[in-house]
């Protein structure tokens, strides 16, 4: 066991799986001498050389298409998109092509790889360093999304998802990159995906987060516990194939829900989620499904006033646990 | 590099002197002529079959390869089948019955049948595809398979199995932005990759000249620093002579190439397009003389190769073919429902759940979709298959 930042125990799990499978590569901006610009794959390249840690020229979707293209050539592609917000001229090359491949060839073919990418605001980032691109993607049969939230969980879920036959997206909040420490297990652990972790027991209502948002209801959980109500929170970790039966077992057992997500509401990942938990945990509920989120502007803006203005935090989620508690 | 022009170039004075030069310069024997001429014939009277089905309402939809054979099977005979790769695109019948698909695997796709390699009859018919024979599954959105095929070409780059990826489409589909990101990155590292520009003159209803500034795709290689050749497209010596020249050199380390055929298209788009609204019938008569069919059957009679005998026997076997594969796909089942939500992913996820209306239990018949309602005896067959399928949902022979 060691205590690592988010950012050291992704690049322990890059560096390991790279040592176990010579067929892992990544390919990405900036990820080759320079170790990406958030280092996450700082030291790789002296490590693994010149073929196995590319540095691509200014264009997403090539890395996108290249690495399809290498995954059916039996390579592990790991792209490294810089900013979740620069994702998009990919998004033909990872909806067309990546999700499809698979069912419109009769499992003909496939494409494992893994696209990994830091999303998230409160960083000063702004409109297009800030968004969480999670919606998109979660929308897409054939792709799976995966979001941790703890070094832990990081390590495990990456090592899973580059083992994965499927392609991956693996959203990393930047603001928890430095900023959270976690004890990480030696040795070669897995975290399966598609697996929720209940993270904080509690009877009353139950809270859906994932990302830096299942911090924040921890944060709120403990706000609230000194008043007597009980939260039990749900990381989702993978939000698809989402972990149904956690998350059902929660609502029906506290009859109550909110779900907490960073990305713009309308039409975010949370609204999935609720419309499960309406569907198909109805009879359980005690109060409405409600969520907090960020609201619908196109962007984060950049003045740190605007910006707190925009972020979900611990105290809006606390605001929105009382509301729902009281019911 | 420049630009060049090539031709095979047949000027035998006569027979005999013919049949000891042609395709001699390019180690092609008599036997591979022959095996070039059946391909290229084999695949228009597919293609040709393929019309006739949909106008007889066998088959909702057509998109064709007529007047692209030539290239098709002159570029694909210079790559090694079952080691190379091929990304094609929806024109590639001769491609793909090159590089070891069978016409019945063709004509399983214009029948969406459950059998059908390419995609189990889920995908419309041109999208083939077949893992068995290194030939990528083909999508819809044009150009998306260059970058496949650069992938492909850098992964045999890294674990060094001496493998080339070519990739083919349109000179319309050229101009997307997929092309240029992955040119440029396959000249950077120069990749085993091949890019053929099967230029036609239009992209549906839209000529060249509206489509490719200064009229010449082969002109953009030198942006990248490799090879552009353009080469007749109806000349299947010179197209196997450039894609030869293009496979020694991503074999030997010295990246990618980008060849333009120019060729025909004597069909509309599709069985969807009227061309005669956008291309006058002098046009279309002139272009006629085009046709690599008859110019390369002109070409090996003339050499001496192809005898009355030879040809018989080749064009009794096609018919064969044909008759054989129009009859096998007629007969096979659609797919059913209960197999519809199969390979979203490679497991199933009980989170991906199954629509309120079910997986096709209450109707036995997977046939909904398919505009021949009256195509009675395919209903009857899916009858059968759902059975079958319910038992056994994974058609192993599908993949
Ligand atoms: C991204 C995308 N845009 C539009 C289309 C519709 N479309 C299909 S084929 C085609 C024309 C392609 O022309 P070209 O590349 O010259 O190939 P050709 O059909 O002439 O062989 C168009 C516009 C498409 N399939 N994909
Ligand atoms: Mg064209």
């Amino acid at each position: 066991m060691a205590l690592k930042t988010f950012i050291e125990a992704i690049r322990d799990g890059l560096r390991e799986e790279m040592a176990r499978d010579e067929n892992v590569i990544i390919l990405g901006e900036d990820v080759g001498k320079k170790g990406g610009v958030f280092l996450a794959t700082d030291g790789l390249w002296d490590e693994f050389g010149d073929d196995r840690v590319i540095d691509t020229p200014l264009t997403e979707s090539q890395i996108i298409g290249t690495s399809i293209g290498a995954a059916i050539g039996g390579l592990r592609p790991i792209a490294e998109i810089q900013f979740a917000d620069f994702i998009h001229p990919a998004f033909n090359q990872l909806v067309s092509e990546a999700a499809r491949l698979r069912y419109r060839s009769n499992n003909g073919y496939s494409a494992p790889m893994v696209v990994r990418a830091p999303y998230g605001g409160g960083v000063h980032g702004a409109l297009y360093h800030s968004q969480s691109v999670e919606a998109f993607y979660t929308h897409v049969p054939g792709l799976k999304v995966v979001i941790p939230s703890t070094p832990h969980d990081a390590k495990g879920l990456l090592r899973s998802c580059i083992r994965d036959d499927d392609p991956v997206l693996f959203f990393e909040h930047k603001k928890m990159y430095r900023s959270v420490r976690g004890d990480v297990p030696d040795g070669e652990y897995t975290v399966p995906l598609g697996k929720a972790q209940v993270t904080h027991p509690g009877t009353q209502v139950t809270v859906i987060a994932y990302g830096l948002m299942a911090h924040y209801a921890l944060e709120a959980a403990d706000r609230v516990a000194d008043d007597g109500i009980s939260v039990e929170v749900v990381d989702l970790r993978t939000l698809r194939p989402l972990d149904k039966e956690t998350v059902l077992d929660s609502v029906r057992k506290t009859g109550k829900c909110l779900i907490v997500y960073e990305d713009n509401r309308f039409g975010g990942y949370g609204a999935e989620v609720a419309a499960i938990v309406a569907e198909e945990a109805f009879d359980y509920l005690d109060g409405p499904v409600t969520r907090i989120a960020g609201p619908d502007v196109p962007g984060v803006p950049y003045n740190h006033v605007l910006e707190d203005w925009f972020m979900v935090n611990p105290e809006k989620i606390e605001a929105g646990i009382r509301k729902l508690a009281a019911y | 590099m420049a630009v060049s022009e090539r031709s095979a170039g047949s000027g035998a004075k006569n027979a005999k002197d013919a049949r000891n030069a042609l395709g001699a310069d390019l180690g092609l024997s008599g036997d591979d002529l022959l095996e070039m001429y059946r391909l290229v014939a084999l695949a228009r009277a597919v293609d040709e079959r393929m019309w006739i089905l949909n106008r007889a309402g066998r088959i909702p939809f057509v998109i064709s390869g007529q007047g692209h054979e030539g290239a098709q099977v002159g570029v694909t005979w210079a790559l090694e089948k079952g080691k190379d790769w091929i990304a094609p695109f929806y024109r590639s019948i001769a491609t793909c019955l090159t590089f070891g698909m069978s016409p019945r695997d063709i004509m399983t796709a214009q029948y969406a049948t459950a059998s059908d390699p390419s995609s189990g009859g889920r995908q419309m018919p041109g999208h083939y595809g077949s893992h068995e024979h290194n030939l990528v599954s083909v999508s819809s959105p044009v150009a998306t398979q260059l970058l496949h095929a650069v992938g492909l070409a850098l992964a045999a780059r890294i674990r060094k199995t001496g493998q080339v990826a070519l990739t083919i489409m349109g000179e319309g589909s050229s101009n997307q932005g997929d092309v240029h990101e992955g040119l440029n990155f396959a000249a950077i590292h120069k990749l085993p990759f091949i890019f053929i520009v099967e230029n036609n003159g239009y992209a549906i209803s839209v000529p060249l000249a509206r489509q490719v500034a200064g009229s010449s795709v082969a002109q953009r290689a030198a942006g990248y620093g490799i090879p552009g050749v353009t080469v007749d497209g109806s000349d299947v010596l010179a197209c196997y002579a450039a894609a030869r020249d293009a496979v020694a050199r991503a074999r030997a380390g010295d990246g990618p190439t980008l060849i333009e055929a120019k060729v025909t298209r004597l069909t509309g788009h599709s069985s969807d397009d009227q061309q005669t609204k956008y291309r006058s019938e002098e046009e279309l008569a002139a272009d006629k003389s085009l046709d690599p069919v008859p110019k390369f059957r002109e070409q090996l009679v003339a050499a001496g190769i192809l005898t009355p005998e030879a040809e018989e026997k080749i064009n009794a076997a096609i018919a064969a073919d044909v008759h054989d594969a129009t009859e096998y796909a007629e007969a096979q089942p659609d797919p059913h429902p209960s197999t519809a939500m199969r390979w979203v992913y490679a497991e199933d996820w009980p989170s991906e759940s199954p629509p309120p209306w079910g997986m096709g239990e209450e109707t036995a018949s997977g046939s909904d979709s398919a505009p021949d309602s009256d195509a009675a005896a395919d209903d009857a067959a899916a009858d059968d298959a759902a059975a079958d399928e319910a038992a056994a949902p994974i058609d192993e022979s599908a993949r």
